[in-house]
């Protein structure tokens, strides 16, 4: 098991605080909460390691742009494939903004 | 089933825990309690290097389900195999205990229980196995009140010390793809050898333990389709009845007596096993 932080520009705070996904085999949690404007963390644990630089790609990839509401983003991965990840995010980003976040 | 049946349909095994327990709740009452956000985690996984969940795998949902004050408890059966550990087993003993409470303050809260477990959470070890016991008194205390109604709707199924908490709910629900025993088909092969239980017979381990043949053997009381609705409609119903006057869990002499019927120098069959507890369970 690995932890890994990183963090990117953001805009607004999100609209509301959402989790989706389960830490199952191949899968990931994701916890989204506002944060203040400007700045998204995430951190990551993961049960497979050495993937450092994978992920750090794969987050720039999703957040570089930094144009995405403002998150603190917690992500529990059981061994989700990269694409599997970015779907996991896209679909907590959505239904933060959807319902303004359940729970 | 058509393509465009299982596209249409509504199924309650695809969803995970939380949309199970929303799922039931009537629209608009679901409030999660305990939830991923108060990040209980299980501080023993960590330990082990397992990657935890920030709910331990364990949903506690209160609402209304047909306009009656229920809590709904939901395990996630992806997450470790649905095992309980002791943060996991506390959420839902102490949801039933506080739900005793509710009833001797005259608010009739129900409890519906959805198991998808393999049992004791194996690394939380004594801590589990306490936990589980928690959950049976809380059950057997709840039931005096109003009825606690289990589900299980598969694809893990209900095993282990889960499995006795189950016995002791007032009514169960299965599916056909559920499964419900107290050790699994697996463990079985290990302990007593392939030639007692072939582990990889999925007609034999379905004919003995599947939601149909428990149904039919009277240890469960409903076999629903994996439709949504068809869930719900049938929980409401069973609150519905009331608490039974006899309990399943109260009639041990009547299914010891179908147990002393059976030869074990044969296997039994799925007909077998349906002969012997078609007789003085009815």
């Amino acid at each position: 098991m690995e932890r890994l932080d990183y963090e990117f520009a953001a805009g607004k705070p999100a609209a509301g605080r959402t989790v989706s996904g389960v830490v199952a085999s191949g899968d990931l949690e994701v916890l989204l909460e506002p944060a203040g404007a400007g700045r998204t963390t995430v951190a990551v644990q993961t049960s497979v390691d050495g993937y450092g630089a994978t992920w750090k790609a794969l987050l720039e990839r999703v957040f570089g742009a930094g144009d995405l509401p403002a998150a603190r983003i917690e992500i529990n991965d059981n061994g989700a494939t990269p694409g599997v990840v970015r779907m996991r995010i896209e679909q907590a980003y959505e239904q933060a903004a959807m319902n303004g976040g359940t729970p | 089933m058509s393509i465009e049946n299982l596209l249409k349909r509504d199924s309650f095994i695809e969803r995970g825990a939380r949309s199970r327990a929303q799922a039931l709740l009537d629209p608009g009452t679901f409030r999660e309690l305990a939830g991923p956000f108060e990040r209980l985690h299980s501080p023993w996984l960590a330990m082990q290097r397992l990657v935890t969940q920030a709910d331990d795998g364990v949903v506690v949902a209160k609402g209304r389900l047909a306009g009656q004050p229920t809590v709904v408890l939901a395990i996630e059966g992806a997450f470790q195999g649905g095992s309980m550990g002791e943060i996991g087993g506390a959420k839902i003993a102490g949801a039933l205990e506080f739900a005793v409470r509710d009833n001797e303050r005259g608010v009739p809260m129900q409890a519906v229980i959805l198991f998808e477990t393999g049992g004791v959470r194996l690394q939380e070890a004594n801590l589990g196995l306490a936990a589980i016991a928690e959950i049976q008194s809380a059950i057997v205390a709840l039931r005096r009140h109003r009825p606690v109604v289990g589900v299980s709707a598969g694809t893990v199924g209900c095993y282990g010390g889960m499995s006795i908490a189950a016995g002791l709910c007032s009514y169960f629900v299965m599916t056909r793809e559920a499964r419900l025993g107290l050790n699994g088909p697996q463990v079985i092969e290990q302990e007593a050898g392939v030639a007692e239980f072939d582990a990889r017979q999925r007609s034999l381990i379905w004919g003995l333990t599947g939601g149909e043949q428990r149904t039919a053997t009277h240890l469960a009381d409903a076999c629903v389709e994996d439709d949504t609705a068809q869930v719900r409609a049938t929980v409401a119903a069973l609150f519905e009845r009331g608490v039974p006057t006899v309990h399943r869990s109260d009639r041990t002499a009547d299914f010891l007596a179908c147990l002393a019927r059976v030869d074990t120098d044969t296997q039994a069959t799925r007909d077998d096993v349906r002969r012997i507890y078609g007789q003085g369970l009815e």
